[in-house]
Formats: C-alpha cells, structure tokens, sequence
C-alpha cells in the first residue's frame, strides 16, 4: 500500500521533470530556429551555407558585412537582453506572488531610466558610469517602493499600487529632464527611453553575459526559497526560509539583469512582464517558472526584432511592438483583479 | 518519541508602537494538544508567530531545549517544528502531492538531491491524512475540508515534533472542524507530535485539547487541563461573557454556554 504510493509519486514528480525538459527544450530549439532566421534574414537573403561560413571566421562577399556586423548583434543581443528581462521579471513576480508585480510596472525600470537620463543630460555623463547609476537608482527605487508598502508585512496589492504611483512621478520627471535637454545629450538619453536594437555591437554583449551569469545563476541558486515564497511569506519562514535576506538577493540579482539589460537596449516593453506569465502557461505553473521565462523573454524581443525589422510595413524599434503585445494583456489583468473584488 | 520542551520565558511582542503580549510566561507540555483561547486581539495569534519564530519578541524568550529560538538556524529549527499558518497560498495548478513534498524543503540543501527518504514522508503524510487518493489532483479543484488536510499532509511530510496551526478550522463547516480536529488528536495519538493551535471555538478547544491556555489583554489568564481552565469565571474574565458551564455528556469534557439577553428559561 505505501510502497504503491510511493511509487504513483515517484512516478507522478517523473513525469513532471520529463514534461519541463521537453518543453525547456522545444523553447531552446525554437530559439535556436529564430536566431537561424535572423541571420539568414534582411533586405537579401543570404544562404544558410555561407552564414555557417561567415559565422566560421571566413569571408563572403556580400553577405560578410550584413551577418557579422549587423544580424548577428542584433540576434546575440535580442537574446541575452531577453533572457535577462525575462528572468528578472519572472523572479520579481514569483517572489511577490503577483504578475503585475514586474520591475517594469512598479516604477524600478523607470526609476533606473530617470537616473540615466538625469546623469546623461544634467550630470553630462557618459559610458559606464551611466549604466552604474542607474543601477543603483533602480536598487533605491525597489527599496523604496518596498518601505513604503510595509506595514506589518507587505501586501501585493498596496506595492503595486505605490510602485505605479512611482512609475508616473519618474515618467514625468524624465519628461521634465527632456524638456530642458539640450540638443546633443538627447539621442544618448533616448537609448534609455525606447527599447530598440538598432546600431548595437557584439563587444557590448559583455557586460550582459557577466550579468547572466552572476545575477541569474545567483537567482537559479535562489529557485528553490523562491518557490517556498510561492506558499505564502509565513509558510515560507516556518519551513526555514531567510525571508530578509532571499528577498534582498533575489531583489539585487533582478534589478541588476533589468538594469545592464536595459543599458544596451533600453527597456524593451513589457519583456519582463509578459515572459513569466507565458511561461507558466507553456511549462505548467506547479513549478519554477525561471529557465523557462528566460527562454520566452528571449523568444519575445527576436520575434519582436524580427517582425519590427522585416515583417511591418515600416521598421520599428522593438520596444513598439512588445509594447502593442503587453499592453492587451495588462488591461486583461486589470480587469480579471477588478472583477476578482480588487484583492490582487 | 519525547518530544522537548517548549518555554515560552517573559514574552513582550507586538508591531510598531502597539505591545500586544505584556511578560508572558507559558510551559508547554510535551506530546501534548495545546489549544490558545480568547477574546479578539488578545494576542494568540502574536504568541502563536512568536513561536513559530514569524515575530522577534521586544523581550523575553521562547526556549525550545533550552535554545532560545531566535538564534537556531531557520532550516535547523524547521527540521524540529512546523507551522499551518491562518492563510497560506498554494500555487495554481500545483498536484497534492507536489505540494505535500514541498514540506521536505528543510531537509534539503543547495544542493541535496531528492531521496527515497523524501517519497516515503511524503507517502505516510498523505496516509495519515487520508489525503492518498488525492495525490494527483490539483490543490485549487479541492474541498476546503480537503485542502485543509492537504496542508496538514504537508505540515507532517516535514516531520517535526512540534506542530503549530493558527486557527485550522476557519472557514470550515461544523463537521469539516471536527475532522481536522480529530485529525490533529491521531497524530498527536500515532506520532506522539506536540501540537499548539489558536482555535476560535472555546467549546471544541475544550472537547480536543488536553492544555488549555487562556489569554487576556496580552497576559496568560489561566492554563491547564480544560477543566480547571474552562469555568464561567474564565469565560467571564477573557471573553467579557456569562456563561454556565455543563459537562458534554458525549465526550466528559466542561462545555461552554453563553448567557444571552434573549430566549433564557427561568431556571438559567
């Protein structure tokens, strides 16, 4: 009788596992068929043969230019910055069991945005030490969301509410720096503002593969105190959680990945909002949804890359087209919490 | 099993500038149902986070071995006491017995694999609760009654001595209560598993506790056996009530009967 239990749950968590990697899996393969899709890709067509050529070191004539300089960039990029954004989001909203608790509704993007653009155009930075600001601001926007939100704990639905509080006074802030901008530090600043890949360059993927793989194999490290979060915030510390310190790690490791993400590329809309909730959808929610959420953030800014350079009518930065992808979704959201009485 | 003892030693906690318990001091005995009654804000639920080690007291201690509770290691200490708080959340879609491994967390490390160990808790949890046949469903298609036995397979499959519960009958009907309550008392009767529970209903904490303990104002009113504890001067003092007590002629335990303003037979 327990024996045959045991096994029904050996058998049940098997199937499980052997569901997430197959599913893990087919993301990754499409990815790979997306990126393939990429290179081969652009006003010509240039043959898979002598893209595996080009990408070997060698040189063809008129196809050595578009692939090595300008498609694969833009791929390598789309990638890395989506896995970012997508796992950054996902650890947000599976840490604060909320979809709409992601970095770019509650105000931490805008918050690591406004520093930038404060730094760019007042402070007349540039370089790295832009990207380190706004880092830290995000940091000092997600604690200050998080201070103002406490009381006797923190409640999903009074943050969000003040984390979009926040959102609008740091939109018109930045509003308010453009406004007396002079003329020169404005398409710097705009990188910030927009999500867009155009004119990025391979060496600049660095700086967000390093991100990758401190702050998101800290935050693959964390899975597991993530997933006791899920069962409530007391459930959690009575199976042995450190919820100060899980909170603070997964908190650094999150705005950090948004943060170096969001230097490169600006913050692609609603990348990190939407990645979590579909993967949960595609790789079943009874577990954590991260890996799968970076495959899907990834996924989410080539395909919006790929269809705002080739597939509309005009090109568009990417950030418009995630934007016209999360913005039906959000209203979705809303309207499903305000039917369910407003308890988020 | 013995289970150790659990030293509740001068507690003063509370939030922010409120104090809500005021120098308490509680001895728990060991493999025993302890059941913490009263009034609204009286602060059970205070004592029952301090405990449980949710809530840092401003003063005094809680001693379990004679270590004070707020300086074990969280994992350490999860390994030796469990906790069914009043609202925990189970992930959409999650399947019973997933969410019944989940109690294992302790147990593991970073990097500690998944064990035969870990299936058989999980398996006797599910047994005792009667939760087996439930296994592979998803938590959220669940009765209240059901779910509530879920967590309790889940508080057991982390295999503690000690199992604290903030009011597990809420939002239960009568004979869903009683279920859970009878639940606890096998536990406590086949794993010698001390229990400590909040529970609203003065009645039923009398019918299933063997300690009764009484708060009022954030200061221990009264404890021991309900006998000695429940009596229309307690209920009087803690509740503001009056009361006649009976003994329940299905159990021997003293039962509760509130005194009101209305349909009173001249002989009350």
């Amino acid at each position: 009788m327990t024996a045959a239990l045991a096994n029904r749950i050996v058998a049940a968590g098997r199937a499980r596992a052997r569901r997430r990697t197959r599913i893990a899996l087919g993301l990754g393969a499409l990815l790979c068929a997306g990126v393939a899709l990429v290179l081969i890709s652009g006003p010509t067509l240039t043959p898979p043969l002598d893209v595996l050529r080009v990408l070997a070191g060698g040189d063809v004539p008129g196809a050595s230019f578009a692939v090595r300089e300008l498609r694969l960039p833009r791929a390598v990029l789309a990638v890395l910055a989506g896995m970012s954004f997508g796992l950054g989001g996902a650890a947000f909203q599976t840490m604060l069991r909320n979809p709409l608790a992601s970095p770019d509704i509650v105000g931490i993007t805008a918050g690591g945005s406004a520093a930038a653009v404060f730094a760019i155009v007042v402070l007349g930075w540039r370089g790295p030490e832009v990207s380190v600001f706004a880092l830290a601001m995000g940091l000092a926007v997600a604690l200050a969301i998080y201070l103002l939100s406490w009381r006797n704990g923190v409640a999903g639905a009074r943050l969000i509410l003040i984390g979009i509080a926040i959102s609008a006074m740091l939109d018109s802030a930045i509003a308010y720096i453009l406004s007396i901008a002079p003329a020169w530090p404005l398409q710097e600043a705009m990188r910030w503002l927009a999500g867009s890949l155009n004119g990025v360059q391979l060496a600049e993927s660095g700086p967000l593969l390093a991100a990758l793989v401190v702050f998101g194999g800290l935050l693959l490290a964390l899975s597991r105190d993530l997933e006791a979060l899920r069962l409530g915030d007391d459930k959690a510390a009575a199976l042995g959680v450190r919820l100060g310190r899980t909170r603070l790690l997964v908190t650094l490791a999150a705005v950090g990945l948004i943060a170096v993400a969001t230097s490169v590329t600006g913050p692609i809309a609603f990348v990190a909002f939407l990645s979590g909730p579909i993967a949960a959808r595609l790789a079943g929610p009874d577990r954590s949804v991260l890996i799968p959420a970076a495959l899907v953030g990834a996924g989410l800014v080539l395909a919006g890359d790929f269809a705002g350079q080739s597939l509309l009518p005009s090109r568009y930065p990417v950030g418009v087209v995630t934007g016209v992808l999360g913005a039906p979704y959000l209203l979705y959201l809303i309207i499903r919490v305000n039917r369910g009485g407003g308890s988020m | 099993m013995t289970a150790p003892p659990l030293l509740v030693r001068d507690l003063q906690a509370g939030y922010a500038e409120r104090t809500i318990l005021d120098g308490l001091t509680l001895a728990v005995p060991p493999g025993q149902i302890t059941a913490i009654v009263g009034a609204n804000a009286c602060g059970k639920s205070t004592l029952l986070r301090c405990i449980a080690r949710l809530l840092a007291p401003a003063r005094g201690q809680v001693l379990l071995d004679g270590k004070e509770i707020h300086r074990m290691a969280p994992r350490a200490l999860a390994r030796r006491m469990g906790l069914l708080p009043q609202a925990p959340v189970a992930p959409e879609g999650i399947a019973v017995a997933d969410l019944v491994g989940r109690g294992r967390y302790p147990h593991h490390g970073l990097l500690s694999r998944w064990s035969r160990q870990d299936t058989e808790a999980v398996a006797a949890a599910l047994q005792a609760t009667g939760t087996a046949d439930l296994a592979e469903r998803a938590v959220d298609e669940l009765s209240g009654g059901q779910r509530q036995r879920v967590w309790i397979a889940m508080a057991l499959a982390q295999e503690t001595e000690l199992l604290l519960l903030d009011e597990p009958t809420t939002f239960l009907d009568i004979a869903h209560q009683v279920e859970v309550l009878d639940l606890l008392t096998d536990l406590n009767h086949s794993r010698g598993t001390t229990i400590v529970m909040v529970l609203h209903d003065l009645n039923l904490a009398a019918r299933y506790a063997d300690h009764l303990v009484a708060l009022a104002g954030g200061r221990l009113y009264a404890q021991g056996r309900p006998e000695e504890v429940l009596t229309a001067e307690t209920v009087k003092a803690v509740f503001g009530l009056d009361c006649r007590v009976v003994t329940d002629p299905t159990s021997g335990q003293p039962m509760m009967l509130p005194l009101g303003r209305h349909r009173m037979q001249a002989s009350a």
